[in-house]
């Protein structure tokens, strides 16, 4: 329990206690793994596409990241925050124009066929930069890999590339699909995308629509003695409550991903036989916004949105509905990354009176009724928070005479309203920084986005200044010069707000104790579980 | 038996419009709901431009909503339900893997409910306003009035996380490798607590209506006719007051068929069980026109088929119903 109160406290505060954090999985689990056991935890969707090459999702991720496998994974410890997994290593070269991956020896795919570079070029060209979610931005300019060896690929890009950018999206970007298996018909209709075939610890063995996913241990997996389990199974079920009473009746041994819900936490770490795990998201850290439609003429006003910053207290919202389990935020760049973020910005201290003289500098004076102006609030449907932060931000905000009226909607309707028909003034949304601020957050605040795309500025602000200083540090290849770059981001952001970062908070585990060697990679619940076990 | 058949004809005629109005009317409500199924889906993926347009492309749903909605209809004329966008597989697989689920569900569920509402009942109206009458109308009154998760989540935590008695959801055990028997043993393990959950806020229904059917009855000049006669007090009971009681009762089993449909949505999701009425919700928040129609369609041949089952039931039971559309 000392660990669990110790990362409460210090959940998200900063690289030190990162840094901390990162020793604890080996104090706390130095036992040796036991070989065999079927693992059962929860599932709450159920993806309609398991290929993880095409839809880099966390919710995909979940379950296909034990069956596919990336070029490298996110660790706590390893060089770059990396650690090897297909490829052993990864040399960018100082032009740019191409970064160098050798590949592991003797790995064999599900059915049997060798991995060679053949496959890495395939799933690059064919899926990463064509057809999946993240990599048609960050592999825009890949335009060959060459495979000189079985062992080797070259990535060649047509303008210089950031090989930090790369590194930093390999854990997310980089899962390596079989080209025998794809290169026939369209790659979109492949029945393997729904029963997935990689390299990886676990085989795909069944899915039960509304039911379960059941994999299997892959006996032939490069991995020394790994993987440890027989079986891992996901266990369908969608409501929130059932994780919890799952877990207390012993039915299941894992709930990830905040499947018990946070009000519920303190409640069930108490029961004898369960432990509360908050640590192995580090990097799966999610951003609680306020999304601004800069087209409204009040909002359009620097002073406005300085006093809306100023009018929220945000050490209330992570006490009171995070329930202490998120940390306040000062920018677009979460405290717990660590290499860009800096805490040298301007920042919005919670002060009421301070918020109504900006708003009566500005010239919007309260009329009779107390009131300022009236805003439209859509809160995304996502999250359970995300929904209660919006009930928090009308009062908040009533308290310095704007009146916001919330408007809900489910989330289809919430993302044509916020992205496509910009018909909102405020929105509440959970933007995820994915470890590089340039694969989804500068995304976040640049101009000259077409309508309809989702978590980008759909607000119509636009900053010259700002824009050219992402497309410099997109162009940047040295590493500290490029990080200096996204520091200097994070300052103009928090002090133009185009939009308001108000906390970053992460998921939750509960798992039973008998349950091992959790929680020991930035990304563990989307990692591949090779070393988890169970004690009988 | 033509009386029978009559009925049969005429119901079959109806339907094919009453069909008919409901897939057109469904689609033009789903169309109307802001955003489509490519919107429900990036939420949790995101995505630039070009791959958002590339998906409407391949889902059609660059097409105009005449076009999608005529060529559904061509298809069904075929037979043919589509391809679900969230699934991406045939409609009918999706449908006709949940739907033994559901009519499992709802079959006992309504069994339970009216053959215990109907048996209290008779008992409470055996004896109108006696102790016990009280007792049960009371008592069924207020697990009416419960809300059914509710139910669902407290027999869970006392049947499955406190005794452990039962498990705690889905439909069988996972991954088990039972066949025959105790396959069949372990699904009905698996539906006693969602069928009792939904199963004993509809009991309420059945007891009251029996109920008050009979304490009606109690009144005819028949019963007085038969006490008169000196029959025995049982027979007077089951042969004369209840049956002219559980007439009404066979039409609430129609209208209430159609509603346990529904109704299951809370209690399939409560309860992890692959049903349609969960299907239906998935369908609904991932704007899957054509699975959502595929699963309306299918409900409402199913409640024209129990409605036309409670009419010619009806017509067993009461040999003046159907008379005069015979013999126009």
């Amino acid at each position: 329990m000392s660990e669990f109160t110790i990362s409460r406290r210090g959940l998200l505060a900063g690289s030190a206690l990162l840094l901390a954090s990162t020793a604890l999985p080996t104090i706390g689990f130095a036992q040796t793994p036991k070989k065999g056991g079927r693992l059962v935890l929860a599932a709450d969707s159920e993806p309609r596409n398991l290929n993880p090459a095409i839809v880099a999702s966390n919710g995909v991720f979940f379950i296909s990241s034990k069956i596919v496998e990336t070029l490298a994974e996110a660790s706590f410890d390893g060089k770059d925050g990396l650690e090897p997994r297909l490829a052993l290593s990864w040399e960018g070269a100082a032009d740019g124009l191409s970064v160098t991956f050798k590949l592991r020896d003797g790995v064999k795919w599900h059915d049997g066929k060798p991995f060679t570079s053949a496959d890495v070029a395939f799933s690059a060209l064919q899926i990463w930069k064509p057809l999946q979610n993240l990599g048609r931005t960050v592999f825009k300019d890949l335009e060959a890999v060459d495979t000189p060896d079985e062992h080797t690929a070259i990535f060649k890009f047509v303008k210089p590339t950031p090989s930090q950018l790369i590194r930093n999206a390999l854990p997310a970007l980089s899962s390596v699909v079989p080209q025998h298996l794809y290169e026939l018909g369209k790659i979109e209709d492949n029945p393997a995308n729904n029963a997935p075939v990689g390299t990886g610890p676990f085989k795909f063995a069944e899915y039960k629509a509304g039911q379960y996913y059941r994999l299997t241990r892959n006996g032939a997996y490069w991995g020394k003695d790994e993987p440890y389990l027989d079986e891992i199974v996901y266990q369908v079920l969608p409501d929130r409550t059932s994780a919890a009473s799952a877990l207390e009746a012993e039915e299941i041994q894992l709930a990830a991903f905040s499947a018990v819900p946070l009000a519920d936490l303190d409640r069930i770490s108490k029961v004898p036989g369960l432990k509360v795990i908050t640590k192995g998201y580090e990097g799966l850290t999610y951003q609680l916004v306020v999304e601004i439609n800069h087209r409204r003429k009040e909002l359009a006003d620097v002073k406005v949105r300085q006093a809306i910053a100023h009018a929220i207290d945000k050490d209330f919202v992570v006490k009171t509905i995070f329930l202490g389990y998120a940390a306040t935020a000062t920018g677009p760049v979460p405290k717990n990354d660590p290499q860009f973020y800096t805490a040298d910005v301007p920042t919005y201290a919670f002060d009421v009176a301070k918020a109504n003289a900006l708003l009566d500098e500005a010239g919007y004076k309260r009329a009779d009724d107390g009131k300022r102006f009236a805003l439209k609030l859509l809160p995304a449907p996502y999250f359970n928070e995300t929904k209660q932060f919006g009930d928090y931000l009308r009062q908040a905000l009533a308290a310095v005479g704007i009146d916001a009226e919330i408007v809900n909607n489910d989330s289809a309707a919430h993302i044509k309203a916020v992205y496509t028909d910009h018909a909102f003034d405020l929105a509440v949304g959970p933007p995820v920084f994915r470890g590089d601020p340039a694969i989804s957050t500068t995304i976040l605040v640049q101009s000259g986005i077409p309508d309809g795309v989702p978590f980008s500025n759909q607000g119509g602000y636009k900053n010259a200044e700002l824009d050219a200083l992402i497309v410099k540090a997109s162009e940047t290849l040295d590493t500290a010069a490029r990080t200096d770059l996204y520091k200097e981001f994070q300052k103009k952001v928090a002090a133009d707000l185009p939009l308001i970062n108000v906390a970053e908070w992460s998921f939750i585990s509960v798992a039973r104790d008998t349950v091992g060697n959790i929680a020991n990679n930035p990304r563990w619940a989307v990692s591949n579980w090779a070393d988890t076990y169970l004690e009988s | 038996m033509t009386r029978a058949l009559t009925i049969l004809r005429r119901r079959l005629v109806g339907s094919v419009f009453v069909l008919l109005i409901v897939v057109i009317g469904s689609f033009l409500l789903l169309e109307a709901a802001p955003g489509d199924a490519v919107d429900a889906y990036i939420v949790s993926t995101g995505g630039d431009a070009g791959m958002i347009e590339l998906l409407r492309h391949r889902w059609g749903l660059d097409q105009s909503e005449l076009t999608r909605l005529a060529n559904y209809l061509w298809a069904l004329l075929h037979f043919d339900l589509g391809q679900s966008v969230t699934f991406s597989r045939p409609i009918r697989d999706v449908i006709l893997e949940r739907l033994p689920t559901t009519l499992l569900l709802m079959g006992s569920a309504t069994a339970l409910s009216f053959g215990l509402g109907s048996a209290l009942g008779i008992y409470a109206g055996a004896a109108p306003g006696s102790l016990r009458d009280r007792f049960l109308s009371i008592g069924s009154l207020a697990l009416y009035a419960v809300p059914g998760f509710w139910l669902g989540l407290v027999l869970i935590v006392f049947f499955a996380v406190d005794l452990r008695w039962l498990p705690i959801g889905g439909i069988e055990t996972i991954a088990s490798a039972k066949t025959g028997l105790a396959r069949a043993a372990d699904i009905a393990t698996h539906l006693v607590l969602p069928v009792s959950a939904l199963g004993f806020i509809y009991l309420a229904l059945y007891l009251r209506m029996m109920r008050a059917g009979m304490a009606e009855a109690w009144r005819q000049d028949f019963v007085l006719a038969a006490r008169a006669r000196g029959l025995p007090r049982r027979r007077i009971v089951l042969a004369h007051v209840a049956r002219n009681a559980l007439l009404p009762l066979v039409t609430m089993l129609g209208l209430q068929s159609a509603q346990m449909l529904g109704g299951s949505v809370v209690i399939e999701s409560v309860f992890a069980v692959p049903g349609l009425g969960r299907l239906a919700q998935e369908a609904v928040a991932g704007r899957d026109t054509p699975l959502l129609l595929g699963i309306i369609l299918v409900s409402a041949v199913l409640v024209i088929v129990i409605n036309l089952l409670v009419d010619l039931t009806y017509a067993f039971l009461d040999p003046r119903v159907g008379a005069g559309e015979a013999s126009a």
